[in-house]
């Protein structure tokens, strides 16, 4: 193959160069087919509004989660932060934007808890009551099974990073699972939206 | 059931007798002849390239010129089956319209069918009257059509009904109404079956329509009106019947029996099937069936009732006096 | 004759093999993740399965060949046809075609393996899991007395009929989590294929020059990435109802059995595109090569090819034209369904073009494309009838539909996967396939389907639903499913010619050398089997059919492109 006429001229970016990082393409890939995922628990979601044969309906029983809310999207930016810091090879500033990250992930997390445990208990919703909560539960639950996952993931990296483990080498990797968390961010937006916005 | 379907003709999606089985017959038509043609063409010219540049034994093997393609030719062989599709596609809105959104005349008879597994109820609410796998409609007119509206129900899974001669198949869904007609215009029996699979017995699911002129159907109708007769010497047959389980399932006016799982038994013996269709109404099926109903219809929900010999052959001699 | 790279290349990892006993072969084998052996499981893992399903057809078809048949009971009929179905889409079709691209994108783009070739391993292993789990079924639960608990809800499933009231035990519960399983490995391949695709590709190679194949692929994985999903959400939700209590799909909750439908069909109907948009990629590589021309309109097939992608989102419900939709919805689908017709069609005339004043060899790969173009042909024009959405109220759920739909799967899936063999086979293992068993494979295999599916749409045109047990006698069905059921014995043996010809050639076949059918694409310019890394040096290439460059240095090709 060497011997089969090259370009005229010397390219200026090496070949390998103009082609995109695997890394990106797979995650997108990834994010791809989960937003399909979720798209579908949204469609039975609205597609079920109103349909439930008996309560307690969504008006009766939700609060908006505000408190929630902001976490988990701060959080973005947060994790946006100490990947920067990575790339510039802060590895301190790194670790205390990665560590806030976190909390602010199981903030979100022990609020869901919270809220489950008073439409469970208080309200006498589960999953089997009515269409409502058969949506909802799923719904909710699909997306804080994300987070766990993406906190599990993060918590990874923490410990790598408390042993000493991490540095600017790494940022591609971890720039990829930050994209992971990104997307499970924005599911949040349009569950939101479609939960305790559009749905009450 | 051999001899007695062989005298029914074939329910030939091409021998319609009825409005919209016609429309959908019109329509195939048209398609298969457009696809045929597409077919002559291309296949011809496949079978003509085949033969035509086939690489002959004393060739020299020298690479052809190599045509790495052809805009107007795109052009063209995009444009002409974007057309077929435009006129196909006229066609078939025209048709869905006509069969799907009829105007329903005020004498219209009007049935409930309410689908089970794996056997059909049919209820005349406006008649008063209800029967099983069997539906009876007045014959229709072209001139003046008497159609039959057919509202569609399921009491468990999904069905479908299809009697290819008479209309294209609707779909039976639990939790949702549909709705469907026709309108006979030759008398006779057409058969048919349920066509969404649903369980065990789904291949045995079979239906009849028999279309009959007017008279026949109002005498039909009022024999289907009156309470069955009360006959004395099959009593202890019908003390049977209203002792053992049957009535949980069953209806049989006049009796204790008020039963709705299964088929309304009324009028069992002007029905010339049983068990959906699986076997001829003769004394001899009957009993066989009533026996053990997995013997012709493995699965069927019907148990095995276990009655002594005495006792069945009174049970089934009480039954075949429900006319 | 063809140039070759590799002058001096070292003993390919696979000759090294051959010097370990059989237990370090087999751990090899187990631990690889080159994606060439990964490639070689799926494929022969889909294989194995091939027979297996086609066995269980060929029990369908001695039930059917008579009236009033009692060979098997209702209840072990249903299981065989679901099982059938599944198997065959899951455990054969899917594999076998992510397998062929597993092999070959690679080898395709100049590349050393696929993206992430762990992932690729974990896919396949899990795809194996997956498909052992539908068939351990068979004898899980009641064992085999009672029948076992393989699922027999239909290889679609519909609502209720799949809720605990309607299907007890676990038999559909064996359905949603082997799919479900399988499905997370065909989702890791698509993410696979389409990085190696964007990120991996050898110097030179632009996406305008990549071979039609791996255009394909790509089309191939971005629709498993966006149609798999559906499904898979759709039996979490199922399994909710059943374990959880949920209502998603129960009817009595006010849950709705279309849903279902629309999820399962939204997945459905792309899925079958992902099955023959690869028997495409087979033929655009193997049809220019037996007529010694290039693809005619390379840009035309892949924006076809993508065109198809697209419009096959939108014409699931097609599936459920007799489900009572409105008029308007029906004809929306109708008219879509015909519109993805148009680009289908354009393929069919860019191979005859290909074809056209070319020097076909008629080679055992080219017989089977050459049938393929027939029967794609019919089997699309039978597509186009039933997106006639009224004639689809007469035919949907009768063996009208049924043979339309094997003449996709097999007259053009199976055909091509049969060429795509004889064709890959030299480069995979180094030898060739016979010419004389192959000759007898394909006749009887071409004799056999059509006495079987072009019988088929007649039984269905005289009002046999799908999916019976059995059928009365006097309804004019017997002549046509004897026929049928004799086809089936006849497609039989040729399959059995086939693997005659894979077993003798595997020991005993011609050896192949590096490009045994003198044709352009990168994976022929290797050794046969390549060496594992592939490539020692990465190639550069300046056209879509490097090879043909070399072997015509004044006419190279991209003076033209």
């Amino acid at each position: 193959m060497a011997a089969a006429p090259t370009t005229i001229a010397t390219p200026t970016v090496p070949w390998s160069e103009t082609l995109p990082r695997k890394g990106r393409v797979g995650i997108l890939a990834l994010i791809l087919t989960e937003s399909v995922f979720f798209s579908i628990f949204v469609v039975a979601y609205v597609f079920y509004l109103g349909k439930s044969l008996a309560g307690p309906y969504p008006k009766d029983v939700l609060s908006t989660p505000i408190l929630n809310t902001i976490c988990l999207l701060s959080s973005s930016i947060t994790i946006a932060l100490a990947i920067r810091s990575l790339r510039a090879g802060a590895i301190g500033a790194f670790t205390v934007w990665w560590f806030v990250t976190f909390a602010l992930g199981v903030e979100f997390m022990i609020g869901t808890a919270m809220e489950w445990h008073k439409l469970i208990y208080h309200d006498g919703l589960t999953i089997r009551t009515n269409l409502f909560g058969t949506t909802y539960y799923s719904l909710v639950g699909l997306h804080a099974l994300h987070v766990t996952i993406g906190l599990l993931l993060i918590l990874l990296v923490g410990i790598l990073t408390m042993c000493g483990y991490m540095n600017e080498r790494h940022v591609e990797r971890t720039d990829v699972l930050s994209w992971y968390w990104h997307f499970v961010d924005a599911v949040w937006v349009v569950v939101f939206l479609t939960v305790y916005v559009i749905g009450r | 059931m051999g001899d007695s379907n062989s005298k029914i003709p074939v329910s030939s999606v091409f021998d319609p007798v009825s409005t919209p089985a016609h429309e959908i017959n019109v329509i195939a038509l048209f398609s298969i002849g457009i696809t045929a043609v597409i077919f002559v063409i291309v296949g011809g010219l496949l079978t003509y390239a085949i033969v035509r540049f086939r690489r002959h034994p004393d060739d020299d093997d020298r690479e052809p010129p190599q045509v790495y393609g052809s805009n107007p030719i795109e052009f063209a062989w995009t444009t002409v089956p974007v057309l077929i599709v435009l006129v196909l596609f006229l066609t078939t809105a025209r048709t869905i319209y006509q069969v799907q959104a009829p105007t329903r005349p005020p004498d219209a008879i009007s049935v409930r069918v309410i689908a089970h597994q794996w056997w059909w109820e049919f209820r005349y609410p406006d008649l008063g009257i209800v029967t099983a796998n069997e539906l009876h409609v007045p014959l229709s007119d072209r001139q003046s059509p008497t159609p039959t509206f057919l509202a569609l129900e399921s009491a468990d899974v999904a069905h479908s009904f299809w009697v290819p001669r008479l209309a294209g198949k609707t779909d039976v869904i639990p939790n949702r109404k549909n709705e469907m007609w026709i309108d006979p215009h030759v008398a006779g029996t057409y058969l048919g079956q349920c066509a969404e699979y649903c369980g065990t017995e789904h291949g045995l699911m079979l239906l009849r329509v028999i279309v009959e002129p007017r008279a026949d159907f109002d005498r039909w109708v009022a024999a289907q009106k009156q309470p069955p007769a009360v006959d004395a010497s099959v009593a202890h047959g019908r003390q049977i019947f209203e002792s053992t389980a049957c009535v949980n399932c069953h209806t049989i006016q006049g009796t204790a029996a008020v039963g709705r799982f299964g088929p309304d038994l009324t009028h069992l013996m002007t029905r010339v099937t049983i068990g959906a269709g699986v076997a001829m109404n003769t004394r001899d099926h009957l009993r066989v069936w009533v026996d053990d109903p997995n013997v012709m219809k493995p699965g069927a929900l019907m148990p095995a009732m276990n009655l002594g010999d005495k006792d069945l052959d009174d049970l089934v001699a009480y039954l075949a006096t429900l006319h | 004759m063809a140039g070759s790279i590799d002058h001096e290349i070292p003993l390919s990892a696979t000759e090294d093999l051959q010097s370990l006993p059989v237990l370090g072969k087999l751990h090899e084998w187990v631990v690889t993740v080159d994606h060439k052996r990964l490639g070689i499981m799926y494929i022969a893992g889909g294989l194995v399965f091939f027979l297996v399903a086609g066995l269980q057809a060929a029990t369908i078809r001695l039930q059917l060949a008579f009236p009033d048949g009692n060979i098997v009971s209702p209840q072990v009929f249903n299981r065989l046809m679901t099982v059938h179905g599944t198997a065959m889409v899951f455990l054969v079709g899917m594999p076998i075609l992510t397998g062929f691209f597993n092999y070959l994108v690679p080898l395709m783009v100049g590349a050393r393996d696929l993206a992430f070739p762990r992932l690729n391993a974990f896919g396949f292993w899990l795809w194996l899991f997956g498909s052992l789990l539908l068939y351990f079924s068979y004898i899980a639960g009641d064992g085999l007395y009672g029948a076992g608990s393989a699922p027999d809800v239909g290889w679609f499933a519909y609502a209720p009929l799949t809720e605990l009231p309607f299907s007890r035990g676990n038999s559909t519960d064996y359905w949603i989590l082997s799919i479900l399983l399988t499905s997370v490995g065909t989702t890791a391949t698509a993410i696979n294929l389409i990085a190696t695709a964007f990120c991996m590709r050898c110097e030179g190679m632009t996406l305008n020059k990549m071979p039609v194949l791996v255009w394909l692929a790509i089309v191939v994985a971005f629709m498993m990435i966006v149609a798999l999903p559906p499904l898979s959400a759709a039996q979490a939700m199922l399994l909710a109802d059943r374990f959880l209590g949920a209502h998603f799909f129960d009817t009595q909750a006010g849950g709705s059995a279309i849903l279902w439908q629309h999820f399962f069909w939204i997945f459905g109907h792309p899925e079958v595109y992902i099955l023959v948009i690869p028997a495409f990629a087979f033929a655009s590589e193997i049809i220019p090569v037996f007529s010694r021309k290039v693809i005619f309109g390379y840009s035309v097939m892949v924006a076809a090819s993508c065109g198809i992608a697209f419009i096959s989102m939108s014409v699931w419900a097609h599936h459920m034209f007799s489900v009572g939709m409105t008029p308007a919805g029906n004809s929306f689908f109708a008219a879509s369904s015909m519109m993805v017709g148009v680009p289908t069609g354009i393929k069919i005339f860019n191979w005859l073009g290909t074809m056209w004043g070319g020097k076909l060899r008629f080679q055992v790969p080219m017989l089977f494309s050459l049938a393929f173009l027939f029967q794609f042909l019919i089997a699309g024009l039978t597509g186009i009838m039933l997106a006639v959405a009224p004639f689809d109220w007469q035919t949907t759920d009768t063996y009208f539909v049924v043979a339309h739909f094997h003449y996709v799967l097999v007259g053009a899936i199976v055909f091509m996967i049969f060429a795509a063999i004889y064709y890959w086979f030299p480069k995979v293992t180094g030898r060739m396939l016979s010419e004389k068993l192959g000759q007898w494979h394909f006749w009887l295999f071409l004799i056999g389907f059509h006495m079987t599916f072009d019988t088929m749409h007649f039984s269905g045109l005289r009002g046999m639903p799908r999916r019976i047990y059995t059928y009365q006698p006097g309804r004019g069905l017997e002549t046509l499913n004897l026929i049928e059921s004799i086809g089936a014995l006849v497609q039989g043996i040729g399959v059995l010619f086939f693997v005659i010809n894979v077993l003798r050639s595997l020991r005993s076949g011609d050896i192949a050398g590096n490009d045994p059918w003198d044709a352009w694409t990168l994976e022929w310019s290797t050794t046969s089997p390549p060496p594992e890394y592939n490539f020692a040096t990465p190639p550069v290439v300046r056209s879509r059919r490097p090879l043909w460059d070399l072997k015509h240095p004044e006419d190279p090709d991209w003076k033209y492109e």
